[in-house]
């Protein structure tokens, strides 16, 4: 099964899907922007700031679910002593960890009009404060260990070690006494947005979506050279 | 009716910086990817280029090699 996902069987589709990935991130984000800035309408109790929520929610989402996603192709690449795992795994991390610096400054900037203050060391902000420490652990252990072996056995730990901080953001709001809000978008259970503003929420999740698939495609596709690069060293 | 729009009931600062630093932290990711990737592509093709005929030939069977070749020179 895992032939089909082969770098050199797939380098055809994933070199020439970024420029269609762009065309319609742009698409998106432009209706998303439209909807989040102008149509939708303003919350009753906290007014206009309330539209920091359609860059802050998705950009935490995205976070977390490249994170989950990172850990589970890394214990997948060890598990199936599969590379390529680990090279999909590289290849998203970037935009995992900008997607949390997002979250964690535009939060900051929602945080002063509605709380009174940019930080609080609160369970929400400072388990996802530790996400992006693991984000950034994760990046540069790629960048100072050389050896192949020694860089996946550091990334899987890693990323072991963070996982346990993911259901911690999650439920943060719901084990202690925080400032942020609980959520209001269940799956299981009624969510307490209203789809005046869910939809415009999920159409900038969608963009944003793209763009971490963009970025996934644009760095994969460096990483696949990286390879070939030095395979033309060993000819 | 723009500066009512811009001024958000005063919460237009607060709402603007939030999606301006969002669309810069894209574009410098977007940016930032795309040099990345053009060095690399770049240095594939000036190592190929360096090859002799022998090893090219032995290279160009690999189907990703030419399809990078293919790209650098779209691009």
């Amino acid at each position: 099964m895992f032939k089909f996902f082969e770098p050199n069987k797939i380098f055809k589709i994933t070199s020439k899907a970024p420029k269609y990935v762009l065309l319609l991130f742009i698409i998106v984000l432009s209706i998303g922007l439209t909807e989040a800035l102008f149509l939708s309408p303003e919350d009753y109790k906290q007014s206009d700031a309330v539209r920091i929520m359609y860059v802050h929610v998705p950009s935490a989402w995205i976070s977390l679910g490249i994170f989950s996603s990172i850990t589970l192709l890394s214990i997948g690449g060890f598990i199936f002593k599969n590379k390529n795992f680990f090279l999909i795994a590289k290849s998203l991390a970037p935009s995992g960890f900008v997607f949390n610096i997002i979250a964690l400054v535009t939060g900051a900037i929602w945080g002063k009009p509605t709380w009174g203050t940019w930080w609080a060391w609160d369970a929400r902000i400072t388990s996802m404060l530790i996400l992006a420490l693991f984000y950034a652990m994760y990046l540069i252990s790629w960048r100072i260990y050389e050896t192949e072996e020694k860089v996946f056995k550091i990334t899987t730990f890693i990323t072991i070690l963070g996982i346990i901080n993911v259901p911690i953001i999650k439920y943060s709001v719901d084990w202690w006494n925080t400032l942020h809000q609980p959520a209001s978008i269940n799956i299981l259970s009624k969510s307490t947005i209203h789809t005046s503003m869910l939809f415009p929420l999920l159409i900038m999740t969608a963009a944003f979506a793209l763009f971490s698939l963009l970025i996934f495609l644009m760095k994969y596709n460096t990483e696949l050279i990286k390879i070939k690069n030095k395979g033309l060293d060993r000819l | 009716m723009i500066n009512e729009l811009l001024f958000m009931n005063g919460y237009g600062v607060y709402v603007l910086s939030a999606f301006s630093f969002t669309l810069l932290s894209f574009s410098a990711l977007y940016l930032i990817t795309k040099i990345q990737f053009v060095k690399e592509q770049n240095k594939f093709v000036a190592k190929f280029g360096s090859l002799n005929s022998k090893k090219a030939k032995s290279a160009k069977t690999q189907r990703i090699n030419k399809e990078i070749l293919a790209g650098a020179i779209k691009n």
